[in-house]
């Protein structure tokens, strides 16, 4: 077998590759709902009815794809300049402790000052979270996916400190959980009476800012240059170091705004289980995105719908919601061999 | 402070730290193989979770314990398998297609265990591998407990040191997948198809991975927890660049590593009351990230890690 | 017709082999033949198809159509195993080599079945050393090949090949690293094996060292043979019309009055990076209106001579001058804004963005430049558009549109594309690293005159070069280095590439006889 790159690829082709992937995973998970022993169209019905079937299922899925919106982004601009932060998920959490931190009673002004006052905050510690992982790769060549990776559990574990001792709300009846943000910085409901709030549109916002970033600025150029080929963009006099910090200011400051929203807007206070993996998840919208920043908002339009509905289809028959699990692990497989497919033809022999 | 230092001359501490050690000593010396050969597996934490789930629910649908642990170690080969069929012979990013592994098979195995087993409190338990009775040294006053009483995974996995560091430097074999991971050009212009032999080894390298988990719920542990591997993987990825890559320094550094998890286990009990526990239980990453740093700047990586093969490419 | 004047028994035979890549015909319905004890020359340009045809020999390609046969038997296609057992071995331009295992472990890869519990490693060593002393090449079989000399390490490629039993063996431009001096034990070595029946094909672009050492010569172009003569029947000129297709036009040099010093490096002593070679105590003047061409075998400190003019590396001590005044900023941006052209070494590892657009490449020297953009910060697409078009008119870089991402660029249009994003800045000084390596001739002639234009229109030209031919043919002076120190400069028209040759291998006080004698 041998690959042969394309010379130019059809539109057509990219942009129906990651939709042929998608299918294929769903065809592929579809064995496990009949090891199941339901039927399956029945079962991604009510899937789909799950997850965009009504208003409330829309709101939900919507607001499931909030912060993955911004764990996308935070992904896809590391990934473009192969700075490979798996980290997400910490500094999440990070953004969610300064929203804490400030927003349970040490400011409160008015919202329209305190909630960017949040997002500024939970953006700047995000990103320092990820400074140690930058300089370590910098200076001193460690590789950044297993320090970004072992600091999630850092993290995790000085949110579980901080929980059970010092922040814990003691109106919680002894759930450990921090105390409520202050009503000036809840982010207001988009949709009475659902849980879709204001982070939905910094969201898109931030997929806006950062596509029109890439594209015209100076700023896009060098990482796209660094993230291509870091040994021509320093002959071409781009600074590597400054250029990589910039990268980690953003996507850890992007994922830090996810935890903003996870804690200013859906649940209105910080707890363990604020994230089921979301930075984690949010690999995967980038993947399923190509890394484009407007791609990721449908990416995670689509993988907030998986999750959101198969919780409702497991509800209704006797299907595990791991089964979400499982087929967005499938579509990021499926859709990292279509993009291959994309750029280079398959000869055998 | 005495109280600490005693500790150490506890046979229990010396015991718990080889337990502990075993199933990074598998792992480590399966991500070894892997990029010895040029492949970064980062489907590690899965492939462990998969084995974990997979040798356990063997024996709990009423296998034998053995047969268990070939039957894991099959699993782990599989998701290799799927791993190096995407970075080796699409050459697609060994990052992403690690993670996107990981995702998989920590999907596959939380599905499995739901879809067999009705939710629970407490998950049902397997009467795992006993510690081995070797009559006269099992009895040594201290040596007895710490080192002669330990289950036969535990043997395996010390036994398996030798063995890979053997077939990786002195036979024919090892060389071809040392050469794979320095320049697969060479190992192609010696007649040696690159693609199978980083096939193979990748494959093998998973298998380890996946009998490492299955030590977990098969011989420290009598049942699987859901998020039980709790990123003893990604620990895994960083002890073998502290090794070196190469598999007496990983046996080295497991130890070294278990002996200050099993140190901070004991700490907590003695000093919990000031200093949160949480810092104890950070301490095993933020030991990794330290053990990285010390390493980065000697790290030999092998030259062709990371860089997909394409045959008929000109270097 | 083919063996028929030939009585030696044939051992090789490529019978009407083609082969293509997409819309790139690479081998034509090709046909050779070898004898035993024969050593056959494979002469063409870059892009002729020389290494697609080995290649297919040897089982990394399979050919569209066509077959090999090998002492009769028929080579099963696309298989490198069976090449090696049939008594094929290949010595590639690029060393197929591991560096961080023992020559021994090298050499024996491959030699014993894969799934044996043990190597033999006494007796394989024994058998290493017994082809090293026949054949007169020494090698310590322990080493490891990372600490070789690039002589050396060719010498374990050789061996490797004998060490499997080959009968015939292919070198592809085996010459591109080695001295003079060492070309000329190379060629020892070669005779010794066609003395012992061996046979060997030689490919090569240097007509002077397949004059000095084949039998026969195979002259392909395009992908076609063209011609096919006994070494004893032809000459230089002849072959050259042969390759090249027409009669070869050498570039126009003309000698100017150098103007005033542009770069002056005295006593610059700058420290290797990543196993490169030191700057040792090197001084060096480059004049308005000249060429100074930098000879001396790779991994000489060549590279660190590069970095240091490319702004990448900064020397430990001595002093380097710009125009006169004592450059105290290292920067590859300060280097560009300063006026330095620099065409790097590998165009593809340090010379583009692949994916990025042909436009977008055009502009990597131009960051946060006016008019391309606006405030330094936002990109002005129609007038960088502007810019783009401009240069590959002026250029001649032909693509399908700008918009195209520039890994899809052949050699000679990405080399365009470079030039285009430097020269358009008139600079002051241009160095000119390996130029116009793995370039056929068109693109090679284009690369020649846009050099020999700017040093018309007041350059100065640092030129680095292996091919000492090329340095002779356009340098105005020459500089020799070896082991990180370089010589004085010597004008051009008073050396030989025998002298150069000489003082590459380590005597740089070596002088032409024609000046030591005045």
């Amino acid at each position: 077998m041998r690959l042969e790159p394309r010379e130019r690829a059809p539109l057509w082709l990219a942009v129906t590759a990651p939709l042929v992937a998608v299918a294929a995973s769903l065809l592929l998970t579809s064995v496990l709902v009949l090891w199941a022993g339901e039927s399956v169209p029945a079962a991604y019905a009510l899937l789909f009815k799950g997850a965009f079937g009504s208003r409330f299922a829309l709101t939900e899925t919507l607001a499931r794809a909030t912060p993955l919106i911004l764990t996308g982004l935070a992904a896809a601009v590391a990934f473009r300049a192969r700075f490979w932060n798996i980290g997400a998920e910490g500094q999440l959490y990070c953004g969610a402790l300064a929203t804490t931190w400030l927003g349970t009673g040490m400011v409160a002004v008015h919202p329209a000052l305190m909630i960017p006052m949040l997002f500024a905050a939970g953006a700047l510690a995000g990103g320092i979270a990820l400074l140690l992982p930058m300089i370590l790769k910098v200076r001193l060549k460690v590789d950044e996916v297993v320090t970004t990776l072992l600091l999630n559990f850092v993290i995790l574990l000085l949110v579980n400190y901080l929980l059970e001792g010092p922040w814990k709300d003691p109106m919680s009846l002894g759930w450990p959980q921090a105390a409520p943000i202050v009503d000036e910085g809840v982010l207001p409901r988009l949709v009475p009476r659902t849980r879709l709030h204001l982070g939905l549109v910094v969201g898109l916002a931030a997929a806006v800012a950062v596509w029109l970033m890439m594209r015209f600025t100076v700023w896009g150029y060098e990482i796209r240059a660094v993230g291509q080929n870091p040994q021509a963009a320093a002959f071409a006099g781009i600074g590597i170091g400054a250029t990589v910090l910039r990268v980690a200011l953003l996507s850890g400051g992007l994922a830090g705004m996810a935890g903003v929203t996870e804690v200013a807007g859906l649940k209105g206070y910080l707890t363990l289980d604020l994230s089921p993996g979301f930075g984690y998840a949010g690999i995967a919208v980038a993947m399923l995105a190509a890394l484009h920043p407007l791609g990721v908002v449908l990416s995670a339009v689509f993988l907030a719908g998986i999750y959101v509905g198969a919780d409702s289809m497991s509800r209704a028959v006797n299907i595990p919601n791991y089964i979400a699990d499982v087929i967005v692990a499938c579509s990021v497989l499926a859709v990292l061999v279509s993009l291959m497919l994309v750029r280079f033809r398959v000869r055998l022999r | 402070m005495n109280d600490l230092l005693d500790l150490l001359l506890t046979a229990g501490f010396w015991a718990a730290t080889l337990r502990i050690a075993c199933p990074l000593v598998f792992a480590t010396l399966g991500e070894l193989i892997c990029e010895r050969a040029g492949v970064l597996n980062l489907g590690i934490e899965g492939i462990m979770t998969f084995g974990a789930m997979a040798g356990w629910l063997w024996v709990y649908r009423g296998g034998d314990l053995w047969t268990g642990v070939l039957f894991a170690a099959a699993c782990g080969a599989l998701f290799g398998l799927l791993h190096a069929g995407f970075t080796v012979h699409l050459g697609l990013s060994q990052h992403v297609t690690g993670i996107g592994i990981t995702m998989l098979a920590s999907a596959l195995s939380y599905y499995t265990v739901r879809m067999l087993l009705p939710e629970s409190t407490t998950p049902p338990k397997i009467v795992p591998f006993q510690p081995l009775d070797l009559g006269w040294l099992s009895q040594l006053p201290f040596l007895g407990e710490a080192l002669f009483r330990h289950t036969a995974m535990t043997w395996l996995a010390l036994i398996s040191v030798p063995v890979v560091f053997a077939v990786l430097y002195f036979t024919p074999l090892g060389l071809a997948v040392r050469m794979a991971g320095e320049n697969p050009v060479a190992v192609e212009a010696q007649g040696i198809d690159v693609f199978l032999v980083r096939t193979g080894a990748v494959m093998a390298g998973s298998a380890l991975m996946a009998v490492g988990g299955a030590y977990l719920t098969m011989s420290a542990f009598d049942a699987f927890y859901f998020g039980m591997i709790n990123g003893r993987g990604w620990i895994c990825v960083a002890l073998v660049i502290f090794a070196s890559w190469r598999p007496g320094k990983a046996l080295l550094g497991a130890l070294l590593f278990a002996a200050l998890d099993a140190f901070q286990v004991r700490a907590q009990q003695q000093v919990g009351a000031f200093v949160p526990y949480q810092v104890f239980l950070m301490l095993p990453y933020l030991l990794s990230i330290a053990a990285m740093v010390v390493m980065a700047r000697k790290a030999r990586y092998p030259k062709a890690l990371l860089v997909p093969f394409r045959r008929g490419d000109r270097v | 017709m083919r063996g028929m004047d030939n009585p030696r028994p044939v051992i090789l035979e490529i019978d009407h082999v083609s082969k293509r890549f997409g819309a790139l015909v690479a081998n034509d319905d090709i046909s050779l033949s070898l004898a035993r004890g024969e050593v056959l020359a494979l002469l063409g340009e870059n892009g002729a198809g020389k290494t697609t045809l080995m290649n297919i020999l040897f089982g990394h390609y399979t050919a569209d159509a066509g077959s090999v046969r090998v002492a009769g038997r028929p080579l099963p296609p696309g298989n490198t195993r069976a090449a090696l057992e049939a008594g094929l071995g290949m010595v590639h331009q690029h060393f197929t080599l591991a560096d961080n295992l023992s020559v021994l472990d090298n050499v024996t890869l491959g030699t014993e079945p894969l799934l044996s519990w043990r190597s033999r490693r006494q007796a394989a060593r024994r058998r290493l050393q017994d082809l090293a002393d026949e054949f007169g090449l020494a090698v310590h079989p322990e080493r490891l090949v990372g600490e070789l000399s690039v002589g050396e390490r060719q010498r374990v490629e050789i061996l490797k090949a004998l060490y499997r039993g080959a009968r015939i063996l292919i070198l592809d431009e085996p010459t591109a690293v080695l001295t003079p001096q060492e070309s000329e034990h190379l060629f020892a070595t070669l005779r010794a094996m066609v003395a012992r029946g061996l046979s060997v094909v030689f490919i090569s672009h240097k007509m002077h060292e397949i004059l000095a050492v084949s039998d026969r010569v195979a002259v392909l172009r395009r992908g076609r043979k063209v011609g096919e003569v006994a070494t004893a029947d032809t000459d230089r000129h002849a072959l050259a019309e042969m390759m090249v297709g027409r009669a070869v036009t050498r570039p126009e040099v003309s000698h100017l009055e150098p103007g005033a010093p542009v770069l002056e490096l005295a006593g610059v002593h700058v420290p290797g990076r990543d196993g490169a070679m030191a700057l040792a105590d090197v001084s060096l003047t480059v004049h308005e209106r000249e060429i100074v061409g930098v000879a001396g075998v790779a991994g000489n400190g060549q590279l660190t001579l590069a970095r240091l003019l490319c702004g990448l590396a900064r020397p430990a001590s001595g002093t380097v001058r710009w125009r006169g005044a004592a450059v105290t900023r290292w920067s590859p941006r300060h280097f560009v804004e300063l006026g330095i052209a620099r065409i790097p070494e590998d165009r593809h590892a340090t010379g583009v963005f692949p994916e990025m657009s042909v436009w977008e490449n055009l502009l990597s020297e131009d960051l946060r430049r006016a008019p391309f953009w606006r405030g330094g910060r936002v990109i002005d697409g129609a007038a960088c558009r502007r810019h783009a078009r401009d240069l590959m008119d002026r250029f001649d870089i032909r693509c399908d549109g700008m918009d195209v991402p520039a890994r899809l660029l052949s050699g000679g249009n990405m080399q365009k594309l470079i030039l285009a994003r430097v020269l358009s800045r008139r600079p002051r000084l241009i160095l000119a690293n390996q130029p116009v390596r793995g370039l056929d001739e068109g693109a090679i002639a284009f690369v020649h005159s846009q050099l020999l234009e700017a040093k018309a229109g007041g350059s100065a030209v640092l030129l680095l070069s292996e091919d000492l031919d090329e340095l002779l043919a356009l340098a105005d002076r020459v500089v020799v280095m070896a082991r990180g120190h370089m010589s004085e400069a010597l004008p051009a028209d008073a050396v030989s590439a025998r002298d150069l040759g000489l003082m590459m291998g380590g005597d740089l006080g070596h002088r032409p006889a024609a000046e030591a004698a005045s």
